[in-house]
């Protein structure tokens, strides 16, 4: 079992993203997450997605992938050298004077903003891989996490590799 | 030339060849109704339910290569068509469905028989759209038929709502000739560098198989199979859906293999050293234990389809390309390489073949005083010279006239095998006799499958369609009572049928004729009065052995070596099959 990023050039249609959704249901498929917008070029959204699979399932989601008619290229990034990124924001509460100084401390450590701030809480806007995501949500757990919401991944290849029409 | 939507969707079908238009009129396609009754290039067929026009369409496309067409009102019409639209696209059956829609302006606002036709068969489509905008029209029903036909065939469904059809908005009429898809480009040919690797392999098999599926049908590659078998003199199986893509009744095919193939396919398959693969998807009734699916053999697959190779079964060498294509260029290869099969190994694999078919797995009991159904069809293939079209519906009817009817060419034996619907063989008949007028269109049914599309009796009279339905009447879901009586201890749950219609009479008030048969003796004398019937349609209501089974049969999840048999053959493995399941 091997976390791989697939992304996606996709025609920008109605439908486009249910069947995609639709393929990892009807299959049992996992996703981890999907995240989907338009690009430069206004006829085409590019979607990557997270998913966690055998060899032999990751090559069958990219074969099912690849069929609907709908996709145009499709990547994997996880075959070569590429950059992850994905956006959260955090709403943490912060009643007394320590708790804000050691959010304020981590979330400098990991190179997070703090975007809003009220008398009890931090907004905090984070941007890394997952697992950064992951690390700073584990590093926050002696607070209070009143929200958090992740945008999902987004990646992109190192170097010359593109996707492109 | 202007033209309203309405009439611009006949038009488009007319500049793509279609003849038959099956459907069924409602208030979302009205407009489209009344274009078609100023027209006359195209014949619509008035089915009597929409899950009949997709088979029947299916029908056709089956028989003739071409995609069927349908149309069916929005809400119930759309969803009566998904049990044809989803049967089509387990077999790859190419089909073009059109589905009204309510107004664009009041889409999901729950109207009067509004239902999201584009959602509901997403899952079972190759591809589906919904027209926005008039001026897209012609282009989508263009690029419906050509993805509907190229590459691995399947059914689009083109979801139209009423406005689009306005007869008050006429604009200018343009049939595109070609469509280029950046986004579907199937690959025909296949790499030059894995068919010479297939080709080497080929020749090093000292037991080697040849399997072949339903894409050898869908991609019109019989002859090219043909030259390649013989070329190589190896054995050959086919799947269900193959059938007649490689003749019955050449001494180098060895039967159908799978669940219900013979024991000579079945034994072969277990024991290669070399399979190749062609337009076959190791579908789970073929493989059966995958973990002992050929377990001493290397494997080559050819499919039009990347998804279709090593998605159960890991294979050696894959070829993705086009069957016809594909094989054309093996061929060349084989015809002019050097290196010749292994004569003396190949010798020695024909002899444990030939022994393996000497044990007759499909032998039954003929002097039985009850009719026996294998009988009937060995019968009816000897009165129609085995050259008849010949649909049928599910269960073991279905396997008796894949195992007896010996097709000798392709095209001819349309059966429901993806998705097994009951139902589907009186429809899919009408869709075969209407494309092939002149020849004789038999459907090979049971007395449950037919009360599901028995309304179709109707339409075969309304347009003089002389189908023969050979109705192998067992009083039993029959493929249901052999599992119960295998693996459920004979406990008959629910599939006993009981108040059975009197099927002459009712043959007789659809304005057919009705035959009975329930004597062996009268039983050859009634098939050929029946037969000579040309212009009737002859509804053979044929009572026959209740509690004959369909031999050999792998029970699900068994490896090919563990067929259970009939016991009027000679084999060796067990007769009858443990009971399992408690
Ligand atoms: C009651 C019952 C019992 C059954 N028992 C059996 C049994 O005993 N044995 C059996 O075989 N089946 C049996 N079936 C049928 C079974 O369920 C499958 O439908 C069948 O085995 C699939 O056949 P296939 O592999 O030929 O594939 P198909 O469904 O015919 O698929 C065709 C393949 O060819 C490919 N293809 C299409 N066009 C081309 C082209 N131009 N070039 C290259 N490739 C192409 C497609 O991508 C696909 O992979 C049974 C069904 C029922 C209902
Ligand atoms: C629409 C549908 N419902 C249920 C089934 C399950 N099923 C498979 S075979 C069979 C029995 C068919 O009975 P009949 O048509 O009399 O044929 P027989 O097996 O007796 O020859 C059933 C119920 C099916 N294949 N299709
Ligand atoms: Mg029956």
């Amino acid at each position: 079992m091997r976390r791989h990023i697939i992304s996606i050039l996709i025609e920008n249609e109605a439908g486009a993203l249910s069947r995609v959704a639709g393929l990892f249901s009807a299959r049992a498929y996992n996703i981890e997450s999907l995240t989907v917008a338009p690009t430069e070029d206004p006829t085409l959204s590019r979607m990557t997605i997270v998913t966690v699979g055998t060899e032999r399932i990751i090559e069958q989601i990219i074969k099912q992938l690849n069929k609907l008619i709908d996709v145009v290229k499709l990547l994997d990034l996880s075959e070569g050298p590429h950059i992850e990124r994905e956006m959260m924001l955090i709403k943490v509460k912060v009643a007394t004077m320590s708790q804000r100084d050691d959010v304020k401390r981590l979330s400098d450590i990991f190179r997070g903003n703090i975007i809003d701030v009220t008398p009890s809480t931090y907004t905090i806007e984070l941007t890394g891989s997952a697992t950064k995501i992951d690390s700073f949500i584990e590093a926050l757990a002696e607070h209070k996490i009143l929200e958090t919401v992740r945008s999902g991944v987004s990646g992109i290849a190192r170097g010359d590799k593109i996707l492109h029409v | 030339m202007e033209l309203s939507g309405a009439e611009i969707l006949v038009r488009c079908l007319k500049d793509e060849g279609v003849e038959f238009l099956f459907g069924y009129p409602g208030g979302s396609v009205l407009h489209i109704y009344d274009a078609l009754y100023q027209q006359d290039d195209i014949k619509h067929i008035l089915v009597r339910h929409e899950q009949a026009a997709t088979h029947a369409a299916d029908g056709y496309a089956r028989a003739t290569g071409k995609p069927g067409v349908v149309l069916v009102t929005s809400g119930p019409g759309a969803t009566n068509a998904v049990t044809g639209i989803a049967t089509a696209y387990m077999d790859s059956i190419p089909m073009v469905v059109i589905t009204g829609q309510v107004p664009s302006a009041v889409i999901g606002s729950d109207a009067f028989q509004e239902v999201d036709a584009v959602g509901i068969t997403r899952p079972c489509v190759k591809h589906n759209f919904l027209v926005k905008d008039v001026t897209k029209l012609a282009e989508t029903i263009k690029k419906a038929f050509y993805v509907a036909s190229t590459g691995r065939p399947g059914p689009v469904v083109i979801d139209v709502p009423k406005d689009i059809t306005d007869p008050a908005i006429k604009i200018p009429y343009h049939y595109p000739d070609k469509i280029i898809m950046r986004s579907y480009q199937p690959t025909v040919k296949g790499h030059s560098g894995q068919i010479k690797r297939a080709v080497d392999l080929l020749l090093t098999a000292k037991k080697p198989m040849i399997y072949t599926g339903g894409g050898v049908v869908l991609g019109n590659a019989s002859e090219e199979l043909r030259t390649l078998v013989r070329h190589l003199g190896y054995p050959i199986t086919t799947t269900l859906m193959g059938l007649g893509s490689y003749p019955a009744s050449d001494e180098q095919f060895i039967g159908m293999l799978g669940m219900h193939g013979t024991y000579e396919a079945n034994m072969a398959m277990h024991d290669c050293d070399v399979l190749i693969a062609i337009g076959a998807r190791f579908d789970d009734r073929v493989t059966g234990k995958i973990a002992e699916f050929c377990p001493d053999s290397q494997i080559i697959h050819i499919d039009i389809d990347p998804s279709s190779i090593s998605k159960t079964i890991t294979v050696d060498v894959p070829i993705v390309g086009d069957v016809a294509t594909v094989l054309q260029e093996m061929n060349h290869l084989l015809i002019t390489g050097k290196k010749q099969p292994q004569k003396k190994a190949l010798e020695a694999w024909w002899a444990v073949i030939n022994g393996w078919r000497a044990q007759q797995c499909m032998s039954f009991d003929r002097n039985s005083d009850k009719i026996k159904p294998q009988a009937v069809v060995e019968l009816v293939h000897e009165i129609t010279n085995g050259d008849a079209y010949v649909t049928s519906d599910v269960g073991q009817h279905q396997m008796w006239a894949a195992q007896y009817y010996g097709f000798d060419k392709p095209n001819r034996w349309i059966n429901s095998g993806g998705l097994g619907t009951m139902g589907f063989g009186l429809p899919a008949a009408m869709g075969v006799q209407l494309a092939f007028p002149d020849d004789v269109v038999i459907c090979i049914t049971g007395e449950g499958s037919i009360q599901m599309c028995i309304q179709e009796l109707s339409t075969c009279l309304q347009y003089g369609l002389p189908v023969k339905i050979v109705a192998l009447n067992n009083r039993y879901l029959g493929m249901v009572r052999q599992w119960q009586e295998f693996f459920y201890k004979e406990r008959y749950s629910h599939s006993y049928m009981e108040s059975l219609p009197d099927f002459v009479k009712l043959a007789e008030s659809y304005g057919h004729v009705g035959i009975r048969i329930d004597d062996p003796k009268t039983l050859r004398a009634e098939l050929e009065r029946g037969f000579a019937m040309k212009d009737r349609l002859v509804f053979f209501d044929i009572v026959t052995d209740q509690t004959e089974n369909v031999y050999p049969m792998i029970a699900q999840g068994k490896a090919h070596n563990e067929m259970h048999m009939s016991p009027h053959s000679n084999c060796e493995l067990p007769q009858s099959p443990e009971r399992e399941l408690s």
